[in-house]
């Protein structure tokens, strides 16, 4: 008999893993990996400042999450350091400022280890039930404006010539990026974010001739990635989040070294 | 009325200044080519008409209605992203399959439909960039750099079925290119730019202003010569060589 957390695990798992796919086949075409790694970060000082300010976590994740989504993109564009130093110095920086906030704000007691890798294991009900609605969000309206975000991951000229608003097109991908750091940062921590958005994505890519077929293909390997990774951790004790991304980038290997077989 | 009237349009990103004072207008079925050195802002000029950069003075008006075909530059088409020709045009929105056909026919790639963006070559590449620009049967096409990363032979065929699409169509071309030769010999209007409009008009009037032959140098007087060049040897190059690729 599976036993009743396992089972919430891997609802909970599986629901993020479909959320991921979108969003992170996304941020793979649009090389914007750091970006978010930038604003998985953000939402550690996000918990730290909902905790001191007594906010619901996710209301504060969402917050920071979509602020330092919009300082990058800003800093980005104004061109005096290259994308990848700007980014580094956001990412890096949210995260050492949200690790001394949660010292030093009174009241804010953070599990280090948990607020950094997650506990996907100890997830409830009622937090399912907030990821299943939450994932629902963002997959609907990424379904609602895939054919905008699509061409402003082409060509965000081509997106206003043909009648698009560039601001739309990176406020559908911001909020819903922030709303998924908020979703999945109880599952598998702020450092680990990234993976599950990236890591489905780019092992899809050698088998996937279409954009929404990668979107499937993400999905299905995020979805594996979960279960699988959920059976080592419970087999061996091993941490269940670090675990669930070790599946993930062996389909990765795995996808790639199919890639190579076949050419 | 003119498609496109541009007066003072000054353009800032940051703290630079890309441009300045430009003064620009299209009129309906003429050919009108920006050049200049790198860093010029033509690209930044061809964004602002199309509305994907602001601007900070001046103003840009268009005519009611005006139906705009753009080519951008570059596309970022990472090795990321699979999509095939025919999802890339359909990407343009709610045209039909026959209309998405008809274009794809007539920039000669169609036997490329199924094909992989990223497999194309450059040439072909811009072909479907203009059948795309073309869907929307626009009144004005605007192609920032159509040819660059072309070899002669590709780049000369593009230049061929520009010229058929516009006695087909009818359309305005805004263009920006570096091939000073075809730029004499086929545009109406040239705009020189750097940062400002530095000299513009008609071929003969702008290739023999000063701050055109101080842009260009040397390139200046030979695209000259092959200006003249080209007009005596027009229609051999018209005919007869068509169905290469």
């Amino acid at each position: 008999m599976i036993d009743d957390f396992l089972v919430r695990a891997l609802i909970a798992g599986v629901v993020i893993a479909l959320a991921a796919a979108p969003l992170g086949c996304l941020i793979v075409w649009r090389r914007m990996a750091y970006f978010g790694d930038a604003t998985g970060h953000a939402g550690l000082l996000g918990v730290a400042l909902g905790l001191a300010f007594g906010l619901p976590m996710m209301v504060g994740v969402v917050v920071l999450a979509a602020a330092m989504a919009f300082m990058v993109s800003y800093a980005t564009r104004r061109g005096d350091y290259g994308v990848d130093t700007v980014l580094g110095v956001f990412a890096h920086s949210a995260l050492a400022i949200g690790l001394v906030a949660a010292a030093l704000l009174p009241g804010v007691r953070l599990n280090l280890t948990e607020t950094l890798l997650g506990d996907i294991l100890s997830v409830s009900w009622s937090d399912i039930a907030l990821i299943a609605v939450g994932s629902a969000g963002i997959v609907a309206v990424m379904a609602w404006r895939w054919r905008t975000l699509l061409n402003g991951t082409l060509s965000p000229e081509l997106l206003v010539a043909e009648g698009g608003s560039l601001m739309r097109d990176r406020l559908t991908f911001t909020l819903t990026l922030a709303l998924f750091v908020a979703l999945a940062m109880n599952l598998v921590g702020v450092l680990l974010i990234t993976a599950m958005l990236i890591l489905p994505a780019a092992s899809a890519r050698p088998m996937a001739r279409s954009p929404e077929q990668m979107v499937a293909i993400a999905a299905g390997i995020g979805i594996v990635a979960v279960g699988a990774g959920l059976q080592f951790s419970w087999i061996t004790d091993a941490p269940a989040g670090p675990s669930i991304v070790v599946m993930s980038s062996i389909a990765f290997i795995l996808s790639n070294f199919w890639k190579l077989l076949r050419n | 009325m003119a498609l496109v009237t541009a007066k003072g349009v000054e353009v800032r990103v940051g703290n630079k200044r890309l441009l300045h004072d430009v003064d620009l207008r299209i009129e309906a079925g003429e050919i009108v080519t920006v050049i200049g050195p790198n860093g010029a802002g033509k690209s930044t000029l061809l964004k602002a008409i199309i509305g994907a950069v602001p601007i900070g003075s001046g103003r840009i008006d268009k005519r009611a209605g005006l139906k705009i075909g753009y080519t951008p530059q570059k596309i970022q088409l990472e090795k990321t992203m699979p999509i095939s020709v025919g999802r890339f045009l359909s990407l343009a929105g709610s045209f039909s399959k026959g209309a998405r056909s008809e274009v794809l026919d007539k920039t000669d790639v169609i036997r490329l439909r199924d094909a992989q963006m990223t497999d194309l070559s450059g040439g072909e590449f811009q072909r479907v960039l203009l059948a795309r620009a073309l869907l929307r049967k626009p009144d004005l096409l605007i192609l920032d750099e159509p040819t660059q990363g072309l070899d002669q032979p590709a780049e000369a065929r593009f230049y061929r079925l520009l010229a058929e699409v516009r006695k087909e169509t009818g359309a305005a071309v805004l263009m920006v290119s570096h091939d000073l030769h075809v730029v004499m010999a086929q545009s109406d209007q040239v705009v020189c730019l750097n940062g400002h409009v530095c000299c513009s008009g008609a071929p003969a009037q702008v290739s023999v202003d000063p701050s055109y032959k101080e842009l260009f140098g040397v390139r200046a007087e030979l695209a000259l010569y092959e200006h003249n060049h080209d007009h005596s040897h027009d229609h051999s190059h018209d005919h007869g060589e068509h169905s290469h690729d």
